[in-house]
């Protein structure tokens, strides 16, 4: 009897809890609203069932339970007219939800003649985008030439590729009420295309170009994630869609660079970032050792895209600019008097030539276990520490060890890693919610015997 | 056709004479499947502490801080893959599938005892494997329970060097036990049957089983090609599946491979996987229904047929995993029709078990509470499975909580109770004793409803969109802090049904030595397992002469019948001829 009462108390529930729920879909920014309708004809249908089949199966309990020892039940192996009936049914309510969902998927597989073409391009753990340029032709790629002069993997003797627009970072923007067409294309695992705001996802997948369609009915900016496991970074893999009027994604295009002009950017001259140096030295440093009571780490040997990047976060309030953050925040001014991009490339330089020395080793902890905990780490710093490029992840064995620790404590609290536009400082942030001060010493442990 | 019983025919059974001979290196199919059973409930207990670990991270991150993001990920992987194959499929088929069949058919032992036994030893072997894997260099592999390359073989993810080879060789393993157990169901159950024990007299649970072997026997092939393969890729850097990538900015020097074709292969094995756990808890619990509702069950035959359906059907939609794979988005109008087609069956079984209650005398024994159980957790991983089966409603659903709640409650929590239900059922068949009740009625009560807590929220969390296998959410602008809340509320009740379990455990050893004298057939059941000269059986089953049936399994509750029900090798009187003429 109780099970009876507990089931028709857990249908009342559940659709209490259907209408009553805070988690449904989120406002709807694309043309695919069609997909909505769909999945409201399945509730409906479905929810018929439900309701209908348990009722009735608590009925039969408590109608037909064992009341009494001489209670018999029905001998009726079979009737046909019933049975017949209940196909006839079933099938009905198949049909009303597979029509309409077979003719909404008919629109997904013919994207509209005129929709925009956009590259989006997914890596371990990271978004990169492409445009095709004036041509309006993406030019030739190949995984094979990838490398940290050429990201993208572009192919050189392909002139449709000259003029494509590349997008480094992780934001793209695309234009209000313009249909757009995603290729989508994988350097490395599979990886998903989701927006939920757009409904439509796929997978990327290496060595095809699978891709979808939307059409963008509303402005504002909506995250993208990767929803096919791809590796230890999967959860951090973010990127963002920026939905805007015509003439603010004209003017945002124009500012983003093609790829004939990145080949022709200049590398750094150390010598000119010698004269730039002599600030920095004053706490990290004739040589870039680094002075621990000034709390300055060591940067020497470290890899010049980081330096680059850290000053350029510090120039720009992206680094340094939490007011918890008290040695970020004395470097965050120091950053910004260097002039430009050219200046920052030119001090990377400088810093690039300085001799490498292991730096003092000041953390105890104990390296064994540290070990174990460095699995995740190694995914991208490497299995000797020595930074990955292609992931954005810095050298960290033989540097500093007390500036690690307090980066990876400023992780765990959302000092470092917060700002919206700190992309890989975000992805440390979710990485390092399962360390405590002790394994971090631990770990860093560990690190020092690499 | 005159039906032979292979096993009263040639040589007697050879009786074992050594405690080890009877327990050990046993070829009785009982022992077997108990020992099947306890080695897949040691398995699952370790499957469930994983998913404990996963709760804590997902409900209370940065808390605990008990796993780091690579074993978040190996939780994920080795739970999945040890519940579905090492757990299910093991305790299904090698479990209740070995002490059934030559029970219920009226045979004196599998047909083939000694490969049996090595099927046993060999599944041992490939669990032991699996487990070794914790301990090897970086772990297991942390690639999900899909495996898909080229991230299950490529450095970004957790062990993917040992870790994978493992689990790749445990698989492989598994397949060669499964095979040698599964011939020996087929064979048995069709050319083993007793005098009288025609196809359509046989109990739903060994048509459930049989199915299922036999999906198994078709279905398990692709996947182990797919892992040799896989392995090739990963140790001889073959391109079976990796085009030319740049891992880590680095070419690995394949090209040529289709990652799409991995996973062809895999759901064309894991679909029917998928019926290979659900076909044998359609048939266990036609059984217990009918038992416990003291009622025939309804549609015999339609219930037959739709087994059979489901399982030919499940060969033709494997690609509803993969609407959103990049695969030819032409091939969903397909998939998502054959997949839909489906419904029909499985709703038709549904009715069935539903109108067997109709007009029933429903015993509410703790049996047949988990079976009742079952058809409420089923109609709901069911009616979730057409939002998921219908390609354009799959698409905003597909890789989100949505999913996860989905396949737990249809493969999970609905399968997991008939297994439960079978065990409460049977047990005093092979030890002679009843299960403790209140024991029982507690673990019920909080599987149940504990379950449905845990997984009803992850549907709709799932459509506002979290996406599953995700170690942290981490600032995400479009989830509300509600989800925080959910996610710590799931936790909660998942430790709780976690812990209950540990109660069901006990209640098999203390029944052991404390409980209630059973007699050979407590639910007065009409199958042939409970009509045994002794009880437990011994070895042979059934002493000197076969049992010779004469009904279908369903004679309960025939009118003018004086009991309740009537033994389907019960010798019939002159006055029952109007009886069934099945």
């Amino acid at each position: 009897m109780a099970i009876a009462i507990i089931i028709i108390l857990l249908v009342i529930g559940s659709v209490i809890f259907h209408f009553m729920s805070p988690w449904y879909f989120t406002e709807l920014a694309s043309n695919w609203g069609a997909i909505d309708a769909t999945v409201t004809i399945t509730f409906v249908v479905c929810g018929i069932v439900f309701v209908a089949t348990n009722l009735f199966m608590a009925y039969c309990i408590i109608r037909f339970r064992n009341k009494s020892k001489d209670q018999r039940a029905k001998y009726e192996p079979e009737n046909k007219k019933l049975e017949g009936w209940l196909i006839v049914v079933t099938t009905i309510g198949v049909v009303a939800m597979l029509a309409p969902g077979l003719i909404v998927w008919g629109k997904f597989v013919s994207p509209p003649e005129n929709a925009a073409i956009v590259e989006a391009i997914g890596q371990q753990w990271q978004w990169s985008f492409r445009f095709p340029g004036e041509d309006g032709e993406l030019g030739k790629v190949d995984a094979k030439k990838i490398n940290i002069d050429n990201p993208f993997g572009m192919n050189d003797e392909d002139p449709y590729g000259q003029d494509d627009i590349l997008i480094a970072g992780n934001e793209v923007h695309i234009p209000l009420g313009q249909p757009v067409k995603f290729l989508l294309r994988s350097k490395d695992v599979l990886h998903n295309f989701t927006v939920p705001q757009f409904r439509v996802k796929m997978d990327l997948v290496p060595g095809m170009v699978p891709w979808l369609w939307l059409t963008p009915t509303r402005t504002g900016t909506f995250e993208i994630l990767c929803e096919e496991l791809c590796g230890i970074g999967h959860h951090t893999m973010r990127g963002k869609v920026v939905v805007e009027e015509e003439e603010d994604f004209q003017a945002w295009l124009a500012q983003q660079p093609t790829y004939a002009q990145l080949s022709a950017q200049q590398p750094g001259d150390a010598v000119t970032g010698k004269a730039l140096y002599a600030v920095c030295s004053a706490c990290h440093g004739l040589e870039g050792e680094g002075n621990q009571a000034l709390n300055a780490p060591k940067i020497s040997g470290q890899e010049d895209w980081y330096i680059k990047r850290q000053l350029s976060y510090f120039k720009h309030g992206i680094r340094g600019a939490n007011p918890q953050d008290t040695f970020g925040q004395q470097m965050a001014p120091m950053a910004a008097t260097l002039a430009d991009e050219t200046a920052i490339n030119n001090i990377a330089a400088y810093i690039q030539s300085l001799p490498d020395k292991p730096a003092t080793q000041t953390v105890s902890g104990d390296a064994r276990n540290g070990k174990k905990l460095y699995v995740t780490c190694s995914k991208c710093h490497g299995k000797q520490a020595k930074g990955k490029w292609a992931v954005n992840a810095p050298r960290i064995a033989g540097m500093s060890d007390w500036y690690m620790a307090t980066q990876l404590k400023n992780f765990k609290q959302g000092i470092r890693g917060a700002h919206p536009q700190d992309v890989t400082g975000r992805q440390m942030e979710s990485m390092v919610l399962s360390l405590n001060d002790e394994k971090i010493d631990d770990l860093i442990a560990y690190i020092n015997t690499l | 056709m005159a039906h032979v019983a292979l096993a009263d025919k040639g040589q007697e059974l050879s009786h074992p004479k050594t405690w080890v001979g009877m327990y050990v290196w046993s070829q009785d199919h009982k022992v077997i499947g108990i020992q099947y059973i306890i080695t897949a409930i040691a398995v699952g207990l370790i499957a469930l502490v994983l998913s404990a670990l996963m709760r804590l991270q997902l409900g209370f991150p940065g808390v605990f801080t008990l796993i780091q993001p690579n074993e978040y990920y190996q939780a994920v992987t080795m739970h999945g893959m040890i519940m579905i194959i090492f757990m299910l499929t093991a305790f299904f088929l090698g479990g209740f599938g070995n002490i059934l069949i030559p029970l219920m058919v009226g045979a004196r032992d599998m047909a083939f005892p000694y490969m049996n036994m090595l099927s046993y030893w060999v599944y041992l072997l490939s669990v032991l494997v699996l487990c070794a894997s914790f301990f090897v260099p970086e772990g297991p592999t942390g690639a999900g329970w899909t495996l898909y390359p080229p991230q299950a073989i490529t450095e970004g993810t957790a062990g993917s060097d040992w870790g994978i080879i493992c689990m790749t060789v445990a698989l492989g393993l598994f397949v060669i036990a499964f095979t040698m157990g599964g011939l020996n169901y087929v064979t048995t159950a069709f050319q083993a049957r007793t005098r009288g024990m025609s196809l359509m007299r046989v109990p739903l649970s060994v048509w459930g089983i049989v199915m299922a072997t036999i999906l198994g026997l078709l279905a398990f092939p692709a996947l182990l090609v797919s892992v040799v393969m896989m392995t090739l890729d990963k140790t001889l850097n073959t391109s079976f599946f990796i085009p030319a990538i740049s891992s880590f900015g680095e070419s690995t020097g394949q090209e040529g491979g289709s990652p799409i074709l991995f996973q062809h292969l895999f759901w064309f094995f894991g679909h029917p996987e998928v019926y290979i756990v659900a076909l044998p808890a359609f048939g266990i619990v036609s059984d217990l229904i009918s038992t416990h509702a003291r009622k025939n069950i309804f549609g015999y035959r339609m219930m037959v047929w739709a087994l059979v359906a489901i399982g030919g059907l499940s060969f033709i939609v494997w690609a509803h995993h993969m609407y959103v794979s990049g695969m030819n988005p032409y091939f969903g109008f397909f998939f998502a029709t054959t997949t839909l087609i489906i419904a029909v069956p499985t709703a038709i079984k549904v009715y069935n078990w539903i109108l067997t209650l109709w007009e029933g005398n429903i015993h509410l024994t703790v049996p047949m509470l988990f079976a009742i159980g079952f058809i409420f957790t089923f109609i709901h991983g069911g009616i979730t499975g057409l939002f998921l089966g219908n390609v354009v409603v799959d698409v905003p659903l597909s890789d989100t909580y949505f999913v996860v709640g989905h396949f737990h409650m249809v493969m999970g929590v609905s399968p997991f109770l008939v297994l439960f239900g079978g065990i409460y059922h049977w047990y005093p068949k092979l030890t002679g004793r009843l299960l403790n009740d209140t024991m029982g009625k507690i673990h019920f009560w909080v599987t149940f409803l504990g379950t449905y807590a845990i997984y009803l929220p992850m549907h709709y969390i799932g459509i506002l969109g979290v996406p599953r296998r995700y170690y942290a959410m981490g600032t995400t602008e479009f989830l509300p802090d509600s989800v925080a809340t959910v996610n710590a509320s799931i936790t909660i009740a998942a430790l709780i049904v976690g812990t209950v379990q540990l109660l069901f455990i006990v209640n098999i050893v203390w029944s052991l030595f404390k409980g209630k004298q059973a007699g050979s057939n407590p639910w007065r059941a009409t199958t042939l397992e409970w009509q045994t000269p002794d009880t437990p059986p011994k070895h042979g089953n059934w002493g000197p002469e076969l049992p010779i049936v004469y009904r279908w399994a369903y004679s309960y509750s025939v009118p003018g019948a004086k009991e309740d029900y009537i033994p389907q090798n019960e010798v019939p009187s002159e006055n029952s001829k109007h009886e069934e003429s099945t």
